[in-house]
């Protein structure tokens, strides 16, 4: 499949920091594709440079339409663009009311009064404030001005639409109508999204692909079960989801820790010292037989769930066992811990951290 | 008594050393009385001899025009000065001397000003004065002006310009009117203070063409008459509704 949106080897440098680092990426027509990645990672640079407000000093970034025809985004001024970028901050217009302010970018098309009315009280519809089309952004509350900056996006409809953690400031209620109606967009009118998140679970749950960025370069990009299972480097394996990073090395006999030999996947590209990445699912708790020994810490019952936590001397905190179901273990009760070679993976140490 | 209706009587004491001499003036300004020691009842006869005063009427006409058209023209160059420094210099030594005009004293900046023109031979007229209110003007409205921007959001701009707009109707649908209180807030100021400027105009007049703070200057050694004070109590109004508005102005929207 031709991509959407080619991003190339860009970099950006901020005086000292180096906020893009060398990125490239692909992003599919139709796709909802999500940034990761913790604060300051440049999630807010790369979205700016494709939108036209920050001039990378390397690399390209180009659009390809429908009949393979691509245009380098760069040699455009942000208004000849087919993005549309929903900023961080809003940046709602003051001095219009929430009418105005959607209707703006529409207006800039020339479509007749007509059409752009209709357009804005659908979009109004949408987002919840058909009640609040008079008012002006100071008197709304957070929650609605991030609605109106949404409308403003959106009912443009472009080709890609660049949304900068565009659910943030919603409740969970809200929230989850804003995905659906996202989703419904990506669907039904074939808009692209790309999205920045700081909310793992919100990019797990929408995303087709997802980007994990650190320090301003692309750790891993990857479908959210890829993502979570096969973590290219110790910096995914932590930032995404929740487990145990186990340290140890790889030798002839593959990974060992604590003095045993442990299973685990992806052994013969590491060698040295390594970690061992176990998620709570992948984690099996027995009485009689496993891989390791400890004792159970802590246990929590969470309806059709529950966790139980076990220390294991020689381990950084506990390691944690996600089961259906009640909790079959007591606190204190001596237990051991097994997990199939598949379900974990082994990670060279230090990937993905700062600095090459 | 609490402490703070101690510190009523400072206050007090200043308001009245402030707003005395105010009030003195205004009073005399309805005397009867030709000499301004005794009060001998009260007459509107002095704001009706103010209209029929060739001199004052000159002077008024004169200063009308250097204070309209320096308000317009600083305006527009403050205005653009401000956007130019904030948006695209970002620099506090470029800042701070394009604000110098308004804080320098008078005085310095009117020799200099009246040196310039005589070395590149500028002939003194209403128009040197209107030169010279021009550019302490544009300092000040550039002040008001940079620190609105300095509130305002970079992105508002950005915002526009990614919802399709070009960069002339991004000045005039978003930067404009998100300064527009500014603006105003800075041209009323502008207004005002050329209205009585007498020391850079005394520097930078031309003979035949007094405004009315020199008019006024060279009645007053002859000694205070009444019509004086009457002149001085309009002058009075239109300067306290022009600040109170101002106020006003930048109230209502800095709400938003
Ligand atoms: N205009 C700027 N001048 C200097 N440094 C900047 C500028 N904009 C961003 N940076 C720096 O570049 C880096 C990346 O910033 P960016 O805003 O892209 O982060 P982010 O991933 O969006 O973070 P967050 O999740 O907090 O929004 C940061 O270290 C930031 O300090
Ligand atoms: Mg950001």
């Amino acid at each position: 499949m031709t991509s959407l949106l080619t991003i190339d080897h860009v970099s950006k440098d901020f005086d000292t920091t180096r906020a893009l680092d060398d990125v490239s990426l692909e992003i599919r027509p139709n796709e909802f594709f999500a940034l990761l990645g913790p604060s300051g990672c440049g999630k807010t640079t790369l979205l700016r440079a494709i939108a036209g407000f920050e001039d990378p000093d390397d690399g390209r970034i180009s659009i390809t339409d429908a009949d393979g025809q691509e245009t380098d985004l760069l040699a455009l001024p942000p208004d000849k663009r087919p993005v549309n970028l929903m900023f961080q901050s809003y940046a709602l217009f003051p001095h219009m009311n929430v009418r105005k302010n959607i209707a703006y970018g529409l207006e800039r098309e020339g479509l007749s009064k007509q059409e752009i009315n209709s357009r804005v009280d659908e979009v109004l519809e949408t987002v919840g404030l058909v009640d609040k089309a008079k008012a002006r952004p100071a008197q709304l509350s957070g929650g609605q001005r991030q609605r109106v900056a949404l409308a403003r996006a959106i009912v443009k409809r472009p080709r890609l639409l660049l949304l900068d953690e565009p659910l943030s400031a919603l409740d969970r209620k809200v929230r989850a109508e804003m995905q659906m109606e996202l989703k419904r967009l990506q669907h039904e009118v074939g808009i692209t999204f790309v999205v920045v998140t700081h909310d793992q679970e919100e990019a797990m749950s929408m995303a087709d692909r997802i980007a994990v960025m650190h320090d301003g370069r692309v750790q891993q990009v990857a479908d959210p079960v890829t993502l979570y299972s096969r973590p290219a480097n110790v910096f995914v394996a932590d930032f995404i989801g929740s487990g145990t990073l186990l340290p140890g090395d790889v030798g002839a006999t593959g990974f060992t820790a604590l003095g045993r030999t442990l299973p685990g996947s992806n052994p013969s590209s590491v060698s040295g010292p390594a970690v061992l990445v176990l998620r709570p699912e992948s984690v099996r708790v027995d009485g009689d037989d496993g891989v390791l020994d400890g004792t159970v810490v802590e246990t929590h019952f969470y309806g059709g769930s529950s966790i139980t936590a076990v220390r294991v001397d020689g381990v950084d905190g506990p390691v944690v066992s996600r089961d259906r179901g009640a909790p079959r273990h007591e606190v204190g009760q001596s237990v051991h811990l097994s997990w199939s070679a598949d379900d974990a993976v082994i990670l060279e140490a230090g990937s993905g951290a700062d600095g090459p | 008594m609490s402490r703070v209706g101690w510190l009523r009587v400072p206050l007090t004491v200043t308001y009245v050393f402030l707003y005395l001499p105010i009030a003195v003036l205004v009073v005399m300004s309805f005397n009867a009385s030709k000499t301004p020691f005794t009060w001998t009842g009260f007459s509107t006869q002095w704001y009706g001899e103010l209209a029929s005063n060739a001199l004052i009427r000159e002077g008024f006409i004169n200063t009308m025009i250097v204070a309209v058209s320096a308000t317009v023209l600083a305006t527009a160059l403050g205005t653009l000065l401000a956007i130019g420094i904030a948006r695209y210099f970002r620099s506090a030594i470029v800042e701070a001397y394009s604000l110098a005009p308004a804080i320098i004293p008078d005085l310095a900046l009117a020799i200099g000003l009246l040196a310039l023109f005589s070395l590149v031979g500028v002939t003194l007229s209403l128009f040197s004065v209107l030169l010279s209110h021009v550019v302490f003007g544009m300092a000040f409205v550039a002040a008001v002006v940079i620190a609105r921007l300095g509130q305002t959001d970079a992105s508002l701009e950005e915002a526009s310009r990614d919802l399709g707009a070009g960069a002339v109707t991004t000045f005039f649908r978003i930067t404009l009117p998100s300064l527009a209180p500014a603006i105003i807030a800075g041209a009323l100021l502008v207004f005002t203070l050329s209205l009585d400027e007498f020391v850079i105009a005394f520097f930078t007049d031309g003979p035949t063409t007094p405004t009315l703070p020199i008019v006024i200057y060279s009645m007053v050694r002859f000694g205070v008459t009444p019509e004086i004070n009457a002149l001085a109590a309009l002058l009075l109004l239109v300067s306290f509704t022009i600040v109170l508005s101002a106020q006003r102005i930048t109230r209502l929207t800095d709400s938003v």
